[in-house]
């Protein structure tokens, strides 16, 4: 039943309203960080330890020394690709869930272009090829859920969770059957195409895994900052995710945009496998996506499909994930793991709830639409 | 493998299908995504392993099994119907916390990070009857094996199952007849954790004890087999029946190298992507399916 | 038509009074003292335009909505704020103009949703389908309680909903314009229904529009306008046309000037028109929609430069569709849409854009605007093409564009950095017209384009829609509001049933006559031979 809304003689004033847009996009993760914080101290109590002490470790673990804050950095790289896929398909109305597959074929795809470039192979060419690889390969993944939504209405939330499953079990059989070192599970190393060990520059990062493939990830969240507010193509994407009766009327063909944001956003999931293969390991295995892709979910979430936001929640995310080694000697690691699924939950169950309650103090939304 | 022993195993490899499954199709049925199926199923598994272990009784891991699975499914009727959190994220969230709740407990109860001690389980000596008698000796597999006529029956004959129908297709059209539409969802949520649950209960009663991660997917397996099922509870048990055909064929064919395993594995997820797409007879999903309201 | 009491018996007690009602949704207003008196036993009609208030007085009636102001009274009871299960306990039932089916449920087990006989833990469908067939046998609604819902008719899924309210003990029953959807003998069934029930003491009221069945199944009934009851009458001692009269109004006050005195010179016109090639031609169009086979019927007009062409009529009768299908968001069934000499049939809603058509859609909210677009977004949707080079937008001459556009028609406040959702509906409007008419273009689409908005915004609206003929456009107003298109319009055509009833010239077009072609009338009987 419709409340009868309350005589507001005048419209809200620009201020309110930008406050009240402030309000719906950063309290929900502010609001989760809180519960999530009580989860946590509980749990730490639980297991007879003091929260400061735990907390105050985590962070000295993580941003408190360098090799710590490689590791972060380290971690964050994968997490702001995968974070981006999902904000990407996010802002489109999509929800791509497959960015752990996505992300194993393009490590894996990766990892073929420097197994097969000569061994003398410049950097320069073989690094671009490998991350063009990887980038087609993750791309064709999000490919095929965008057409068979836009041509056989599939949802794509369960055919990419799906093609997860099949994504993996196929690259296995290949690296299981054909490519496997004996006695190993993962491939031979690359000839080509390594991306320098950040260490290299700054010698602080010493046997971190932090790499340069940090710069392809901040270029990649430039870039979807730049396709969603300032290209064409991004300007049809959002008007698709908010109002899809609105974009058809403005032109746009919101089936291609489905087709084109769920293949650019398996690309950027893509992106997030080179990381492992191309920086750290120089060979893909089975597990290289280490569950980030599910994880870019929250990130995404936490981050408000931003990618200024996603870039946050990456280090957030990462420093937890990193955080958890850390904090080994009082609470198990495992302990991170809860605090990141009470975050999601958390995030996801504020945000209709701040928009509710933030709504409703500023009155007068009671034109039928 | 004769013919009794190749029954024994499908029916073993169903089970926990089984009970996932059921417990999907109630939830999707109301309207209530169900991507937790696998959190349900792993906090079943965790607590039955802690229950049988702490009294040496497999009846109270079952019991703790289940209150588990009911807490989970409270959570996420929480969260999606009295807070309007995205079903999707709701349900990976729920995923992912058990995983980190479950191994929590492993080094909390067990002081393990990978697997629990021995647990008592029902599990019968192997003897004269062959496998077949034994696996049917399990009340798990029992209940297993009837709960998709029992939920059939729920579904189509029950007014609880009406009900159910009615909110997952139209709700506002049950709402206007005095059906409480949460309320329904409440239940069926509730329900669906407490029957995945049991799948994991199974699993690790079966194998008498809990190792980390020990569903391994099964809960999507058991989401494949309710969309290739169609959201109907017979439906959904042949696939699962189906799926855990398959995967008896490949151990059977082990070392024969007539198929990888891979191949088999795929079978579940590629048969729904058909369905869904309509390849093969379109799978329609419950009209209210993921909206809020 | 037998009348329900003959004159020995006791004045006939009262089922429902409603007195006064107010109900206000923001800033909306769709009931201001609306009243209505129902004896029992009376099969009786609300009759008003689109927007009148009268959904919103059913809804009250039945406990959807609770009145701001004023009393509802049932059968002597004071029911004022009452909730839906109340209502049905009392014998209150109400029949959605869009039906509240579960489609996948069969017809039983839809009717006692809710209410369902038990045996022991089960449902007694076996009871069920009784009791169905029952109450079908008892009021000639017939319908195989088995079959699912989805399966059906819509006037059988009709009759499902009319047993619904029957099975739920319902005296007073409420039909939200139910022969909107049906054939002409599926509405003869559902009379033969309503005369059974009233013989059986059920009270009856009818939401409609079509002055036909009001004379020929009401015994009474109430005229709303405005959200006011401006008459009751009883149908014996009127007329169509005094209905009609009392529906569109007398008191139109039909503004600034008449369309004759204000159109543009005729030689100017005929200049313009050319040969006879018109600017926007419609030839024999028919559009399917989910519901309806042909929502619209076969529509064949032409419109000429410098001129408006007005489409009237009450909503729902296929003038959506046939806008929509114009301007390239709706599939068409058959027919040609031709801009001069262009087939634009088959075209995509861009290459329409560019061959100069102009579209002001009928609902701002879901398909003009993007509400969470800033203003200056929202000014070039749809042409987003026309400000990006290689893929890139640009910002600048969206910026600059934003500027001169919010000036020139006087959007406030004038920030077009602000979202489309914080504007008043007048200002959104406005935004979607100054996207639309501030740029070139020959034909323009505009779909109730004073819907929803103030005072102040009507009149600028239609000023420009005059400035626009002046400059040799084709305008195609469709409106649900007959003044304005008596304002506005050269030629006006009425759409009744998917089809063109009549073309009128401004100058035969009454409001009378409109209101009769509205409500059903043909051509032969309303204009002089």
């Amino acid at each position: 039943m419709t409340a009868p809304a309350a005589p507001s003689s005048a419209a809200p004033t620009g201020a309110r309203r930008a406050r009240t847009a402030m309000a719906e996009s950063l309290l929900p993760p502010i609001v989760a960080l809180l519960i999530a914080l009580v989860a946590g101290d509980l749990l730490i109590l639980a297991f007879g330890q003091s929260p400061a002490a735990v907390f105050g470790l985590l962070l000295e673990g993580t941003w408190g020394n360098a090799y710590g804050f490689g590791q972060v950095l380290y971690k964050a790289t994968t997490l702001i690709c995968t974070g981006l896929a999902v904000a990407l398909g996010l802002r489109a109305g999509l929800f791509n869930i497959g960015a752990e597959g996505q992300m194993v074929v393009g490590a894996f795809a990766a990892a073929l272009v420097g197994m097969w470039l000569p061994g003398g192979t410049p950097a320069l060419l073989a690094v671009p090829l490998a991350i063009a690889a990887a980038l087609v390969a993750g791309g064709g993944a999000g490919w095929v859920p965008g057409v068979l939504k836009a041509r056989f209405g599939a949802h794509e939330v369960i055919v990419t969770i799906m093609l997860n499953f099949i994504i993996l079990a196929l690259v296995n059989w290949i690296v299981a059957a054909h490519l496997r070192v004996p006695e190993t599970l993962h491939t031979p190393e690359i000839q080509a195409g390594r991306v320098a060990r950040l260490s290299t520059v700054v010698p602080a990062f010493h046997g971190s895994a932090a790499n340069f493939t940090i710069v392809a990830a901040l270029a990649a969240a430039a870039f979807v900052w730049w396709y969603l507010f300032r290209s064409r193509p991004g300007f049809d994407l959002r008007a698709a995710g908010l109002q899809p009766d609105a974009a058809e009327y403005g032109g746009v063909r919101v089936g291609r945009v489905w087709i084109r944001t769920l293949a650019l956003s398996g690309a950027l999931a893509g992106l997030g496998g080179i990381n492992f293969v191309l920086g750290y390991k120089h060979y893909y295995e089975e597990g290289v996506t280490g569950g980030f892709g599910f994880l870019g979910i929250a990130v995404a979430l936490v981050g408000r499909n931003h990618p200024l936001g996603v870039v946050l929640a990456a280090f957030f995310f990462a420093t937890l994930s990193q955080g958890g080694l850390a904090i080994n000697a009082l609470v198990p690691k495992q302990f991170v793991e809860v605090l990141q699924g009470v975050v999601i939950l958390a995030v996801a169950a504020a945000v209709p709830e701040v928009r509710r309650v933030v709504r409703l103090g500023v009155g007068g939304s009671g034109e039928r639409t | 493998m004769n013919a009794t022993d190749i029954a024994a195993q499908i029916i073993r490899i169903a089970i926990p299908y089984l009970f996932a499954a059921s417990g999907g199709v109630l939830a999707e049925r109301a309207g209530i995504v169900s991507l937790a199926l696998e959190g349900f199923m792993l906090t079943g598994a965790f607590a039955a392993a802690v229950g049988s272990w702490m009294t040496g009784d497999p009846w109270i891991g079952v019991l703790c099994g289940v209150t588990a699975g009911a807490l989970f499914g409270l959570v996420h009727a929480v969260a999606t119907i009295r807070y309007r959190a995205d079903q999707v994220v709701a349900g990976i969230a729920i995923n992912l916390l058990v995983i980190g709740l479950t191994r929590l407990g492993l080094q909390y109860w067990f002081d393990s990070s990978s697997n629990s001690p021995r647990v008592e389980g029902f599990a019968a000596a192997t003897g004269e009857g062959g496998l077949l008698l034994a696996t049917l000796q399990n009340p798990l597999v029992i209940a297993g094996l009837l709960v998709a006529p029992v939920l059939t029956w729920v579904v189509y004959r029950t007014a609880f199952g009406l009900r159910v129908r009615s909110v997952g297709e139209h709700p506002a059209a049950a709402a206007s007849l005095g059906v409480q539409v949460p309320r329904v969802r409440y239940a069926a949520v509730i329900l669906s954790g407490l029957l995945a649950s049991l799948g994991g209960v199974y699993l690790a009663l079966d194998q008498h004890q809990f190792t980390d991660n020990m569903t391994a997917g099964r809960g999507f397996i058991a989401l494949a087999a309710v969309i290739f099922g169609r959201w109907d509870p017979a439906r959904a048990a042949l696939a699962c029946f189906l799926f855990a055909a398959a995967e008896t064929l490949q151990i059977a064919l082990q070392g024969a190298q007539v198929l990888p395993s891979q191949f088999v594995q795929m079978i579940p997820y590629v048969l729904t992507i058909v369905a869904l797409a309509g390849l093969v007879g379109r799978s329609v999903p419950p009209a209210a399916l993921g909206r809020a309201e | 038509m037998s009348m329900p009491h003959d004159g020995t018996s006791a004045p006939p007690a009262v089922a429902v009074r409603m007195t006064a009602i107010v109900k206000r949704f923001g800033p909306v207003t769709a009931n201001r003292g609306a009243s209505l008196l129902v004896p029992a036993g009376e099969i009786h009609a609300v009759v008003g335009e689109n927007g009148a208030g009268k959904s919103t007085l059913m809804h009250i009636l039945a406990g959807l909505y609770e009145p701001d102001a004023g009393s509802v009274e049932v059968e002597g009871r004071d029911v004022t704020g009452w909730t839906t299960r109340e209502a049905i306990a009392a014998g209150v039932g109400m029949v959605h103009q869009h039906f509240m089916l579960v489609p996948t449920l069969t017809v039983a087990e839809n009717v006692v949703l809710g209410r369902e006989p038990r045996r022991g833990l089960a449902v007694d469908m076996a009871l069920a389908q009784e009791q169905v067939v029952a109450l079908g046998r008892q009021f000639g609604l017939t319908v195989d309680p088995r079959r699912r819902v989805a399966d059906l008719s819509v006037g059988e899924a009709q009759r499902v909903e009319i047993l619904k309210a029957l099975l739920r003990g319902a005296r007073i029953l409420i039909l939200d314009e139910p022969t909107a959807v049906l054939s002409p003998p599926e509405t003869r069934e559902l009379w033969r229904v309503l005369r059974r029930l009233q013989e059986g003491g059920a009270t009856t009221i009818l939401i409609t529009h079509k002055l036909d069945e009001v004379m020929e199944i009401s015994s009474a009934l109430t005229v709303m306008r405005h959200g006011e009851s401006t008459a009751r009458l009883t149908t014996s001692e009127t007329s169509p046309a005094a209905i009609a009269r009392a529906m569109v109004g007398r008191d139109v006050v039909l503004g600034t000037g008449s369309g004759t005195g204000d159109r543009s010179p005729a030689g100017a016109r005929d200049a313009m028109a050319g040969g006879r090639v018109h600017a926007l031609e419609v030839q024999n169009l028919v559009i399917a929609t989910p519901t309806r086979e042909r929502a619209v019927d076969g529509v064949t007009f032409g419109i000429d430069p410098g001129e408006i062409f007005g489409i009237a009529g009450v909503e729902g009768n296929g003038q959506t569709e046939l806008v929509e299908a114009i301007a390239g968001l709706r599939h068409v069934s058959s027919g040609t849409v031709l801009l001069g000499d262009r087939d634009l049939t088959r075209a995509s809603v861009r290459e329409r854009t560019d061959a100069g058509l102009a579209h002001i859609p009928e609902d701002r909210h879901r398909r003009g605007l993007v509400l969470d677009f800033p203003v200056a977004d929202n000014l070039i949707l749809g042409l987003q093409h026309r400000f990006s080079r290689r893929g890139r937008l640009d910002r600048e001459a969206i910026g600059a564009q934003a500027a001169r556009q919010v000036a020139d028609f006087d959007i406030r406040p004038p920030d077009a950095a602000r979202p489309a959702r914080a504007l008043s509906g007048g200002n959104q409007q406005k935004v979607v017209i100054a996207r639309e008419m501030g740029r070139a273009y020959r034909v323009l689409l505009a779909a109730q384009p004073t819907r929803g908005v103030d005072v102040g915004a009507i009149e600028f609206i239609h000023e420009r829609l005059r400035a626009a003929r002046a400059e040799g456009k084709a305008v195609l107003l469709v409106s649900a509001e007959l003044p304005e298109i008596l304002a506005l319009a050269d030629r006006i055509a009425v759409m009744y049933r998917g089809r063109l009833a009549a073309i009128l010239d401004r100058r035969d077009a009454t409001t009378e006559r409109l209101g009769a072609l509205m409500t059903g009338a043909s051509a032969a009987d309303v204009l002089p031979a």
